[in-house]
C-alpha cells in the first residue's frame, strides 16, 4: 500500500492502491475508472487463465451450435427454389434431401446447444468455485484493523451477494450474450452468402441497434449505481432496526424507525423506476428497428422479386433472417443487467483483493516447532493513528512459566500489549520475540499454536457444543472435550442442557448466557494448549460465582504455562507471579503482588480494600 | 411454524386489499400487451398476402400497400410495449413499497419471541427479495405468461387456418418438446431449491467466518474455516452442475426440437404446393410464425416456474405478515395510574420455548423508589424478570402489576414509557450520538440530554469529534463495549421513566466506572424504582434490597448484609463459596 498522499486526501494511484475506498463512489473520474477496470478483468483473466482449453472448447462448440441453428433459413430458401420445382416434375428425392438436411442440422443445433450449456456451467462453477475460495482466503488473511474499518457487512456483501452477481453473469448471462452475438453475427453471414443486397439492409439495421445500445449502456451504468445505493441503504436500515428490535420497542420507535424506512423505500422505489424505464425505452425500441428492419426488408425484395431480379426462396429467408436476427436481442438486454451488476461487483471484490493484509507472513519463515514460552517487548512503539503513540517504547521480558498481571486504567494500553503479541497488529518500531525468536519472522501456524489469545467477546460457531470447544483442536476426541469441559466448570450446565455435549447453539447462541457462552469459549482455549496464553478481560461477563470457579480452573490453565493476564477483578491480579502497573503504555511498577503491596504505590492503593478478595480494583 | 398452505389464488386474494388500485391499470396492461402479441401475430399474415399477391402478378401498387401495412403493424407493436410498460411500472413499484413498509411495521409490532424465531436474512430475504420477485411476476411474469400462452393457442390456430396438415405436424410435433421442457424444469425446480439451501448454508459460512474472525485468527483455524468453506462451496457447485444439466434439457427441447419440426413442415410444405394445397405465401407465413413462436415457445416452462417461484415467495412473506401479535394492546386498555413505581410479581411462572419453565411463582415486590438488586447464577431467568415487567414476553401464568395495574392491561406504549431498560448487550444504530440517546424521549432538551450522559458516566462524548452530533454505529465511529454501554444507560435515563431495569448493564465497563455510576444513579434518581440486575458485588452493595433467584424461585430477600449472614446460597452465589444448592444450573424441569 502507498502512503505517498496525506491521509483524507487519497490520490488516485492511493485509491486504486488501496482498492476498497471508492466502493461507493457513484462516478469516478476517468483514470480511476480505467484502473478499476483493468484490475477487475485481471481478476476475471486469472480466473479463467486455467482453463484456457476448456474455454476455447465452449467458443467452438458455441459457434457450431448457433450456425447449425442459423442455416436453417438458408435451406429452407435453397429448398423452395430448388426442390419445388422437380417435386412439382413429380421427383420428392431432392424435396426429402432438403428435408433430412435440416432435420440433421436441427439436431446437431439442439445437441451442440445442449453441450454448449453444460460447458459453461463446468467453466463457471470451476471459476466460481476458485474466486469463492480466494476472498473467502484473502477475507481470513485480512488483519483485524481492516475489518473493524471495513466492517463485517460489507466483507459478508463482497463474498454473498456479490459473488452471486458474477455467478448470474458466468452460469447464464455469458453464455447467452456469447450465443446471441453469434447468432445475429451468422445469420448476417449466412444472408449474405445468400443474397448480398439483403445482408445490407440487415447489416444497415444495425447501425441504430448499435447506437441504442450505446445510449442504454451508459445510462444504465449510472443508474445502475444509483440503484445499489438505494437498496443498500434500505438494507442496512432494515436490519439494523430488525437486529436492535429491543431497543426500538423499549424506547417506543417503532413509528419513527417505519416512517425513516418508508422514506428509503421510496428512494428505492424511485431508482427502481428509473431503471426499468430504461429497459421501457430499450426493449420496445429493439422491437421497432426490427419490424421496420422486415418492412425494408419486404420492399426492396418485394420490389426486385416483382423485377424478377430475386428468387421467393430467398425473399422467404431473407425474411425469415431478418425476423431471427432480433430474436436474441432482447435476451441480451435483459442479461446486460446482470452484466452491469457482475462488473460492478467484480470491481468491489477484486479491490477487496488488492487489499493487502498489513500483518503478513515472511515468505520464508523460522520454524518454532516447540516452545518455552519466554517473551520479550524490546522498545516497542504502537499506534492506532498516527501522532498518539499508544506504546510509546515498552521493555518488559517474561520467563518461561511466569504468569503476568497487566495493570492499569482504561487506554494504559494493556489490550494492545495483549494483540502485539498475538500478533493482531505489528509493532511500530522495537521488536515483541518469542523464544527469541521475532514474532514477524514466525510462521502463523506456529505463532498460533504457541500463543492463544482469549478475548471477552465469546463468539460461537453454529453446530453444537462440543464442536465448538473442538475448535481449540481440530479432531479432539468426546474425552477430551469433556476433560476441557470440567477443567473449565462448564461440564455441569453443558450436560443439563437438552441434547447434553450435541445441543446446537443457534445462530447467536442465544441458548446460553453471556456467561455460558464465556465458559464454552474457555473450554476451547483449554483445549487448545498454548504455551503461553493471554487472557484479555476474559472473565469480565462471568457471574460471580462462574468466576470462582473459573478462579480454580485458571490455576490449572496457567500451570507450566506463561501467561499474561489482563482482569479487574483483584482475585484474578492475586494468581500472578507478578504484576505490571502500566501508565499511558509505560511500565510505573513491577514486582510480586506481595512487593508492591509493601512499596505503597499505586498498586498498594489499588488493592488494599477491606471487602477481601472477590473486591475488584479499583482504578 | 409452517405457513399456512394455501393456493395461489386465495394467497393472491390475501394481498388484495393492498393491491387494489393496481387492478385496473394491470387489466389495461394487460390488454395492452395482448393486442401487441396479436400485431405481431397479424405481420405473417401480411407477408403472406404480399407474396401470393406478388408472384401471382397483383403489381407494385399492392406491395406498397402490404409493405405499409406491415410497418405499421410493426410500430403498432413497439407502440403497445411502450403503452403496456409506462402502465405498469408506477403502480407495479408502488405495490412492491407499500407491501415493502406495511411488513416492515407489522414486524416492529411483532413480540421478541418472533423475532427470536427468524435469523435477520430470513426477515431481509423476505422483505427485499420476495416482495421484489411477487413485483416481478405480478406486472412482467403474469401478463408475459397470459401473452405467451395467447401467442401460442392463436399461432397454432393461424397454421392450422392456413393449412390444416402442416398445422397438426406442428401441433403433434410441439407436444413432445414441451413434455420433455416440463419434465427437466419440475427437476430442475428440485435442484434449484436445493441450491438455494445450499448457497443460504454458505453464505451463514461467510457471516460467521467473519464475525467469528478474532476466535478465528486467535486459535490459528483459518486454514479449518476454509476448508469447512470449500467443502460447503464444493456441494453448491455439484448441484448448479446438475441445474445446468437440466437446462441443457430444456433448451434442446425447446430449441432443438421446433428446427427439427421445420424440417418436417418443409417437406409436407413442398408436397402440398406441389399438389396445390397450400401457396408459396402460406409456407413463408407458416415459418414466420413458427419463428414468432419460438420465442414463447421457449419461455413458457420457464415462465411456469417463476409463476411458482413467486406463489412461493407471496407465501413467505404473508406468513410474516399473518403472525398475529402475540403480545397485544388489551381492547380496552385501561389509563395509566397513578403511583411512583411499585412492581409486583405475583405467582409468575415464565418459559422462553413453553416447554422448559425458567421461572416458577416468583413472588416478588418492588417497592416505590426502592432500588433492588438481583442476584443468580449465570442463566438462572434475572434477565427474564426484568424483561417481563415492560412486556417483552409474557408471563405463562401470574401476574406483573406496576402501581396495582396488570401490565397486560396497559397500552404497549404507555408501559414502556412507565418502564426503561438498558441491556447488557446496548443496541447503538448508525447514527448521531444525539439520536442514539434520544430514542425514547425525542423532545428532550440538550441540558437533560447533558446530565443524563453525566449520570451515565458517558462524558467522552465531549471528546469526540462532533460532539453530540457524531455518528456512530456501522459506518460512524466505533466505541469500546463501554463506551456503548454507558450511551444505551444513559438512553434509559433520559426517558424519566418510573421504573427502570438495568440488565446488566454496566459489565463492560471496569470497577471503579461502575461503582461511580452505581453511586450517582442512587443519589440523582433516588425517586426511581430500580431493578438492577448485576454480577459485581460492589454494585450489589449499593441497592436497598437484595433478592436471590434460585432454581426458578426468589429464594431469599434482604439486605447485603443479612443476606451474606444468613443465606448460604447467597455466600455461594457471590463469594463463591461451595454449597450444594449452588452447583451451576439445575434447570428445572416439569412443574
Amino acid at each position: 500500500m502507498s502512503h505517498g498522499a496525506p491521509p483524507g486526501v487519497p490520490s488516485v494511484a492511493d485509491s486504486v492502491a488501496d482498492g476498497v475506498a471508492d466502493e461507493d463512489r457513484i462516478e469516478l473520474d476517468k483514470a480511476a475508472n480505467r484502473a478499476v477496470r483493468r484490475r477487475s478483468f485481471r481478476l476475471l483473466g486469472s480466473l479463467l487463465r486455467p482453463m484456457r482449453a476448456r474455454v476455447a472448447r465452449l467458443v467452438a462448440v458455441v459457434v457450431a451450435a448457433q450456425a447449425a441453428r442459423a442455416s436453417g433459413p438458408l435451406l429452407i430458401a435453397v429448398g423452395v427454389d430448388e426442390a419445388l420445382p422437380r417435386l412439382r416434375a413429380g421427383d420428392a428425392r431432392s424435396a426429402l434431401w432438403y428435408g433430412a438436411a435440416l432435420v440433421a442440422v436441427g439436431l446437431a443445433g439442439g445437441a451442440l446447444s445442449w453441450l454448449s450449456i453444460r460447458l459453461t456451467a463446468a467453466v463457471s462453477q470451476a471459476a466460481l468455485l476458485d474466486l469463492r475460495r480466494r476472498v473467502f482466503r484473502h477475507c481470513q488473511r485480512l488483519d483485524l484493523d481492516f475489518h473493524g474499518s471495513y466492517t463485517s457487512g460489507r466483507a459478508i456483501a463482497r463474498q454473498t451477494s456479490d459473488v452471486d452477481d458474477i455467478r448470474e453473469l458466468l452460469d447464464t448471462g455469458a453464455g447467452q450474450l456469447l450465443s446471441g452475438l453469434m447468432f445475429m453475427l451468422l445469420n448476417a453471414l449466412l444472408l449474405l452468402l445468400l443474397d448480398p443486397p439483403s445482408a445490407a439492409v440487415l447489416v444497415l439495421a444495425l447501425v441504430p441497434v448499435f447506437g441504442v445500445t450505446r445510449w442504454f449502456h451508459r445510462a444504465s451504468q449510472r443508474q445502475y449505481r444509483t440503484s445499489r445505493t438505494a437498496s443498500a441503504n434500505l438494507i442496512g436500515h432494515f436490519v439494523e432496526t430488525m437486529v436492535g428490535m429491543r431497543a426500538v420497542q423499549a424506547f417506543r420507535r417503532e413509528r419513527g424507525a417505519a416512517t425513516e424506512y418508508a422514506g428509503l423505500s421510496e428512494a428505492f422505489r424511485d431508482a427502481d423506476m428509473r431503471t426499468i424505464s430504461l429497459n421501457g425505452v430499450y426493449d420496445p425500441a429493439l422491437v421497432l428497428i426490427g419490424n421496420l428492419t422486415v418492412a425494408a426488408l419486404l420492399a426492396i425484395d418485394g420490389y426486385r422479386m416483382l423485377s424478377g431480379e430475386l428468387a421467393i426462396g430467398t425473399l422467404i429467408a431473407a425474411v425469415l433472417y431478418a425476423k431471427r436476427s432480433f430474436q436474441p436481442l432482447e435476451q441480451m438486454a435483459r442479461f446486460y443487467n446482470a452484466l452491469q451488476a457482475a462488473v460492478a461487483s467484480l470491481e468491489k471484490i477484486s479491490g477487496l483483493l488488492a487489499r493487502r493484509p498489513a500483518v503478513g507472513e515472511r515468505p520464508v519463515p523460522v520454524a518454532l516447532p516447540t516452545a518455552r514460552g519466554e517473551i520479550a517487548f524490546e522498545g516497542v512503539v504502537f499506534r492506532y493513528r498516527p501522532g498518539v503513540d499508544t506504546v510509546p517504547g515498552l521493555d518488559l521480558r517474561v520467563p518461561a512459566g511466569q504468569t503476568v498481571a497487566l495493570v492499569g486504567g482504561s487506554g494504559a494500553g494493556k489490550s494492545t500489549i495483549a494483540r502485539l503479541l498475538a500478533r493482531f497488529y505489528d509493532v511500530a518500531a522495537g521488536r515483541v520475540r518469542l523464544d527469541g525468536i521475532d514474532v514477524r519472522d514466525l510462521s502463523f501456524a506456529d505463532l498460533r499454536r504457541h500463543v492463544l489469545l482469549v478475548t471477552q467477546e465469546s463468539y460461537l460457531f453454529s453446530g453444537s457444543v462440543a464442536d465448538n470447544i473442538a475448535l481449540g483442536k481440530p479432531g479432539a476426541t468426546r474425552d477430551e472435550i469433556v476433560a476441557a469441559a470440567r477443567a473449565v466448570g462448564c461440564d455441569g450446565f453443558v450436560r443439563a442442557l437438552p441434547d447434553g455435549y450435541d445441543t446446537e447453539v443457534n445462530a447467536r447462541g442465544a441458548r446460553l448466557s453471556a456467561g455460558q457462552r464465556q465458559l464454552v469459549c474457555f473450554a476451547r482455549a483449554f483445549l487448545a494448549d498454548p504455551t503461553v496464553v493471554v487472557l484479555d478481560e476474559a472473565t469480565s461477563s462471568l457471574d460471580l460465582a462462574g468466576e470462582a470457579a473459573v478462579q480454580h480452573a485458571l490455576v490449572r490453565l496457567l500451570e507450566g504455562r506463561t501467561a499474561l493476564i489482563i482482569a479487574h477483578r483483584l482475585s484474578t491480579v492475586e494468581m500472578a507471579d507478578r504484576v505490571v502497573v502500566l501508565r499511558d503504555g509505560r511500565i510505573v511498577e513491577d514486582g510480586s503482588p506481595a512487593t508492591l503491596r509493601e512499596r505503597g504505590g499505586d498498586f498498594a492503593r489499588m488493592s488494599h480494600h477491606p471487602r477481601g478478595r472477590n473486591q475488584s480494583i479499583p482504578i | 411454524m409452517t405457513p399456512a398452505r394455501r393456493s395461489f389464488t386465495a394467497s393472491l386474494r390475501r394481498v388484495l386489499p393492498y393491491a387494489r388500485s393496481v387492478i385496473p391499470r394491470l387489466g389495461f396492461g394487460l390488454a395492452a400487451a395482448v393486442c401487441a402479441a396479436l400485431l405481431g401475430l397479424a405481420i405473417p399474415q401480411a407477408l403472406r398476402w404480399i407474396v401470393n399477391d406478388t408472384l401471382t402478378g397483383g403489381g407494385e401498387r399492392r406491395l406498397w400497400l402490404g409493405v405499409a401495412v406491415v410497418a405499421a403493424l410493426g410500430i403498432g407493436e413497439a407502440a403497445l410495449i411502450v403503452t403496456r410498460r409506462r402502465t405498469l411500472v408506477g403502480p407495479g413499484t408502488r405495490l412492491e413499497s407499500d407491501l415493502r413498509v406495511l411488513l416492515f411495521s407489522h414486524l416492529s409490532d411483532l413480540p421478541l419471541s418472533v423475532h427470536g424465531r427468524y435469523s435477520g436474512g430470513q426477515l431481509l430475504s423476505r422483505t427485499i427479495s420476495d416482495v421484489r420477485r411477487f413485483r416481478r411476476w405480478l406486472i412482467f411474469g403474469l401478463s408475459q405468461t397470459c401473452v405467451n400462452a395467447i401467442t401460442i393457442v392463436a399461432g397454432v390456430v393461424l397454421i392450422l387456418w392456413i393449412d390444416w396438415v402442416l398445422g397438426l405436424v406442428y401441433l403433434v410435433g410441439s407436444v413432445p418438446a414441451l413434455a420433455l421442457s416440463f419434465r427437466a424444469r419440475g427437476r430442475y425446480a428440485v435442484l434449484s431449491r436445493r441450491a438455494q439451501d445450499q448457497a443460504g448454508d454458505l453464505a451463514a459460512t461467510v457471516e460467521e467466518a467473519v464475525h467469528g474472525i478474532r476466535v478465528l485468527k486467535a486459535f490459528g483455524r483459518e486454514r479449518d474455516a476454509l476448508d469447512g468453506f470449500t467443502e460447503r462451496a464444493g456441494a453448491l457447485r455439484r448441484t448448479e452442475l446438475g441445474k445446468a444439466g437440466q437446462r441443457a434439457v430444456m433448451t434442446f427441447a425447446v430449441t432443438g426440437v421446433p428446427d427439427i419440426l421445420l424440417a418436417a413442415l418443409l417437406f409436407a410444405g413442398l408436397h402440398e404446393i406441389s399438389t396445390g394445397d397450400l401457396t408459396v405465401g402460406g409456407l413463408l407465413a407458416i415459418f414466420t410464425l413458427t419463428a414468432v413462436m419460438g420465442g414463447p415457445l421457449e419461455r413458457l416452462s420457464e415462465q411456469f416456474a417463476v409463476s411458482m417461484e413467486a406463489k412461493t415467495a407471496l407465501d413467505r412473506f404473508l406468513e410474516l405478515l399473518d403472525h398475529r401479535r402475540g403480545i397485544a394492546d388489551p381492547a380496552q386498555p385501561r389509563p395509566v395510574p397513578d403511583g411512583r413505581g411499585q412492581v409486583v410479581f405475583d405467582r409468575v411462572s415464565f418459559s422462553y420455548d413453553g416447554t422448559q419453565p425458567l421461572l416458577r411463582d416468583v413472588d416478588l415486590v418492588i417497592e416505590p423508589g426502592e432500588t433492588l438488586a438481583l442476584v443468580g447464577l449465570t442463566g438462572s431467568g434475572k434477565s427474564a424478570i426484568g424483561q417481563l415487567i415492560p412486556r417483552f414476553w409474557e408471563a405463562s401464568a401470574g401476574a406483573v402489576r406496576i402501581d396495582g395495574v396488570d401490565v397486560r392491561e396497559l397500552r404497549r406504549h404507555d408501559l414502556r414509557r412507565l418502564v426503561a431498560v438498558a441491556f447488557e448487550e446496548p443496541v447503538l444504530f448508525s447514527a448521531s450520538v444525539r439520536a442514539n440517546v434520544t430514542l425514547g424521549a425525542p423532545e428532550a432538551t440538550d441540558e437533560e440530554l447533558w446530565e443524563a450522559l453525566e449520570i451515565a458516566h458517558a462524558d467522552f462524548v465531549r471528546e469526540l469529534p462532533d460532539g453530540l452530533d457524531t455518528r456512530i454505529g456501522e459506518e460512524g465511529m466505533s466505541l469500546s463495549g463501554g463506551q456503548r454501554q454507558r450511551l444505551s444507560l444513559a438512553r434509559a435515563i433520559l426517558c424519566r421513566p418510573r421504573v427502570l431495569v438495568l440488565d446488566d448493564p454496566l459489565s463492560a465497563l471496569d470497577v471503579h466506572t461502575e461503582a461511580a455510576v452505581s453511586r450517582r444513579l442512587r443519589t440523582r434518581l433516588a425517586g426511581t424504582t430500580t431493578l438492577l440486575i448485576a454480577g459485581r458485588l460492589s454494585s450489589i452493595a449499593l441497592a436497598d434490597r437484595v433478592a436471590v433467584l434460585h432454581g426458578g424461585r426468589i429464594v431469599a430477600t434482604g439486605t447485603h448484609d443479612d443476606l451474606a449472614a444468613g443465606s448460604a446460597v447467597y455466600r455461594s452465589i457471590v463469594y463463591g463459596e461451595p454449597h450444594a444448592a449452588a452447583r451451576p444450573a439445575p434447570t428445572v424441569v416439569g412443574t
